[in-house]
């Protein structure tokens, strides 16, 4: 560990690497407004299918890989990124590890990776992993970034000058190490050829299966679950100028979530042709995950204990524990969809989509949202966002827009789910596939009514963040004080 | 500094003790589920019938891997009565034993595919593909024309044989050998297919242009092998225990 000079029993202030964080925020943002445009423009070729266009980098099968790596990689990936190097650096009231110059090729290797991504599936380049897609020259790069990451982290968290690690770091340690593990096990694969972008997986069959949920559901559980919690630990308390609710409960929940979340994968796969042993694991753990995904919701709102009122005034803290609440129901209606009976109506229906995003827009991207309204001032030196009453105004749409989406993604999906298995009254099945296809239109449409709020929010964000920025520089600010930690 | 008990304010104090404790406790979970699924023998069943895909159909499933036809289409029938009634009986693993990677997909915006093969004929398919809406005026999948204007490339078929054979594939060599001309007698009418029956029995000849296979013709003879290669008259229950 370096130790620098004691002046008079204090530290000299240390200097944050804070462009990086500035960097990954504008990122984040940029990314935001293209994941939700992507995710709209799917919607409208699920409610219309002439809006496909009949090329082949338009339609539906190429332009899903695109949403979804930008909206989990690209923009939670950036928010992920950027706050952990401004989280590590403050409760560790070290530096950056690794100087400038690494902290700028993280960010513009992680960005090169995400427009070489994006580029290559709507060229005709997948290795059809869900959340994995990226060929094996991409995936490459991507580990080498990562592992970069990973020294910057735990350089810093090595240098700091606290006694303590801090809560949220903790979080963002298993995110980083877990994700590293799922993505070189998951995205092992033989090359055609050197020159060739085509790979053939190692694994095949039911073991790929198994491999590929082990890490799809750790993907939400590590890169959308455990990163962001290590946010809540961060932002919460600042926004809110109060601790940690529970020290306590925090170490039992950390334990004992990343422990049980990575059996939950076969949950994906009941009454498939994985063996039974293996489904019955999963959908166990998968019900034991309630409990400390609860903890971690009961220790985000509890924080909130005598500061209730500022969620009136504090729009930005709105999103922030709305984003708890949000969670909180995602990681109980996740464990009821884990149980074969439940899962038998719920799996291949848009009920899963709902619950996917009711855990990505109302979690992800709120608990996001809340961290970037708080960091925005503080990063660019500003007293507070130019339009506070915009962040109202962004919530109310974009809370809106999440509600007709799960609402209606819930009734499509229950409604195809029972007439997949609906009988007429000679035994016979009542329904052929495409009358369910035709009974989810209307909530289709609504579905795209919900992403068009929600898009239309993230705008008004982009809008806001923009006029912040450009917005004159007052001679001297005092910075938002928070408790939180250990350190600052 | 770990002498006496191990508390948690020792492990964060030490970033490198709360690293390993971290990664230790991750690892247990996928070590348990993953690794007996190779082990344990009955995982796969042992049934007859499952091959290798040819040439022309390993070429499809590339086609139908690089469209992303899994994100609207599994390929994994459950073993629910509806299910069974619907598209035919339970999918088997042994049945994607040779599928690298895997294509049972996750969401059902269009019917399951497991057991598609023979179901509609290969002139329905072309003209499915390339307009779904002339058949289903209802159906919300894209047109897949510009398949019918694209070609595979016949001379490096080999190499992807070979590279499945790396990865567990029992290609023979003279599978690997005769692997363009397998690709061509497939999709050329009249062709003489007896060496490429013997070799991948129940291949389902496409009518493609003669030597210059399209990308819906190897896309076809893909679909049309889907969940034939089990004959289901042979199998007891006791051989599809797992």
């Amino acid at each position: 560990m370096a130790s620098p000079v004691m002046v008079n029993g204090v530290y000299p202030p240390v200097e944050y690497n804070e462009e990086v964080v500035r960097k990954f925020m504008i990122a984040a943002m940029f990314w935001a407004v293209i994941a939700f445009t992507v995710g709209v423009y799917l919607a409208l070729e699920l409610s219309w299918p002439e809006f496909n266009l009949g090329y082949s980098f338009t339609n539906f099968g190429r332009l899903r890989p695109v949403h979804t790596s930008a909206a989990i990689f690209a923009f939670g990936g950036s928010v992920l990124f950027g706050t952990a190097m401004h989280v590590v650096q403050r409760t560790c009231r070290a530096r950056l590890f690794g100087g400038r110059v690494l902290a700028d090729f993280i960010f513009w290797g992680y960005q090169f990776f995400i427009v070489m991504a994006a580029l290559s599936y709507v060229m005709g380049f997948s290795k059809s992993r869900e959340y994995a897609e990226p060929e094996w020259h991409i995936d490459l790069w991507l580990t080498l970034v990562w592992v970069l990451f990973a020294v910057v982290f735990v350089g810093t968290l090595m240098k700091r000058r606290e006694p303590h690690i801090y809560v949220a770091n903790w979080f963002y340690l298993a995110f980083i190490l877990t994700v590293a593990m799922l993505h070189i096990v998951n995205n092992l694969a033989v090359p055609v050829s050197f020159y060739g972008s085509k790979s053939y997986s190692l694994f095949s069959g039911v073991q790929d299966a198994m491999i590929q949920w082990w890490y799809g559901h750790n993907a939400v559980g590590f890169f959308l679950t455990a990163g962001f919690l290590g946010m809540m630990y961060y932002f919460i308390p600042k926004a809110a100028d109060r601790p940690i609710y529970s020290y306590r409960l925090s170490i039992v929940h950390f334990w004992s979530l990343i422990f049980l979340y990575i059996w939950a994968g076969p949950h994906h796969l009941l009454y498939t042709s994985l063996p039974d042993w293996t489904q019955t694991l999963g959908t166990a753990f998968s019900v034991m995950l309630w409990m400390p995904s609860w903890g971690g919701m009961i220790n985000g709102l509890m924080t909130l204990s005598g500061a209730w009122d500022k969620l009136r005034t504090n729009p930005g803290l709105r999103f922030s524990v709305t984003a708890v609440g949000f969670y909180g129901m995602a990681t109980f209606e996740g464990p009821v969809m884990s149980i074969a009976s439940v899962n038998s109506l719920s799996h291949y229906t848009d009920w899963g989509i709902g619950h996917v995003h009711s855990g990505s827009l109302g979690w992800v991207a709120f608990i996001s949202f809340g961290a970037m309204y708080y960091l925005i001032p503080v990063l660019w030196k500003r007293p507070e966002m130019y339009s506070v009453k915009l962040i109202a105004w962004h919530y109310w749409i974009a809370t809106l827009g999440i509600v007709l989406y799960i609402t209606s993604m819930w009734v499509a999906g229950i409604m195809e789910g029972l007439m997949w298995r609906a009988y007429d009254s000679y035994g016979f099945l009542q329904y052929s596939f495409v009358e369910s296809v035709i009974a989810a239109h209307p909530f289709f449409v609504i579905r795209m009514g919900g992403g068009v709020c929600f898009l239309t929010g993230a705008l008004m964000m982009a809008f806001n963040m923009f006029m912040t920025i450009r917005g004159p520089k007052p001679a001297s600010i005092s910075m938002p004080h928070g408790y939180a930690l250990a350190g600052e | 500094m770990f002498g006496g008990r191990l508390t948690h304010s020792m492990i964060e104090r030490h970033a490198m003790l709360l690293l390993l404790l971290a990664l230790l406790t991750v690892s247990i979970g996928g070590i348990i589920e993953i690794v007996p699924l190779f082990t344990i023998e009955t995982t796969v069943e042992h049934v007859q019938g499952v091959r290798p895909y040819t040439p022309l159909e390993l070429a499809g499933r590339n086609i139908y891997v690089r469209e992303g036809c899994y994100l609207c289409h599994s390929q994994q029938i459950r073993s629910l009565r509806d299910e069974v009634e619907r598209y035919g009986h339970y999918s088997l693993a042994a049945e994607s034993m040779y599928d690298h990677p895997f294509q049972w997909g996750s969401k059902r915006i269009g019917p399951d595919l497991a057991r598609v093969g023979g179901k509609y004929s290969n002139d329905w398919h072309y003209a499915h593909l390339q307009n779904p809406q002339a058949l289903v005026p209802e159906s919300l999948m894209p047109r897949y024309e510009f398949l019918a204007s694209t070609y595979i490339d016949a001379n490096t078929i080999a190499d992807h044989l070979r590279t499945n054979r790396m990865v567990g594939v029992p290609y023979s060599d003279e599978e690997i050998a005769a692997a363009q001309d397998d690709l061509l007698a497939q999709s050329t009418p009249g062709a003489d297919t007896t060496a490429l029956l013997k070799r991948y029995p129940k291949a389902n000849m496409v009518p493609g242009a003669a030597g210059r296979p399209t990308e819906l013709d190897a896309l076809i003879a893909y679909l049309q092998v889907l969940g034939t290669m089990v004959n289901f008259a042979d199998t007891s229950t006791e051989t599809l225990k797992q």
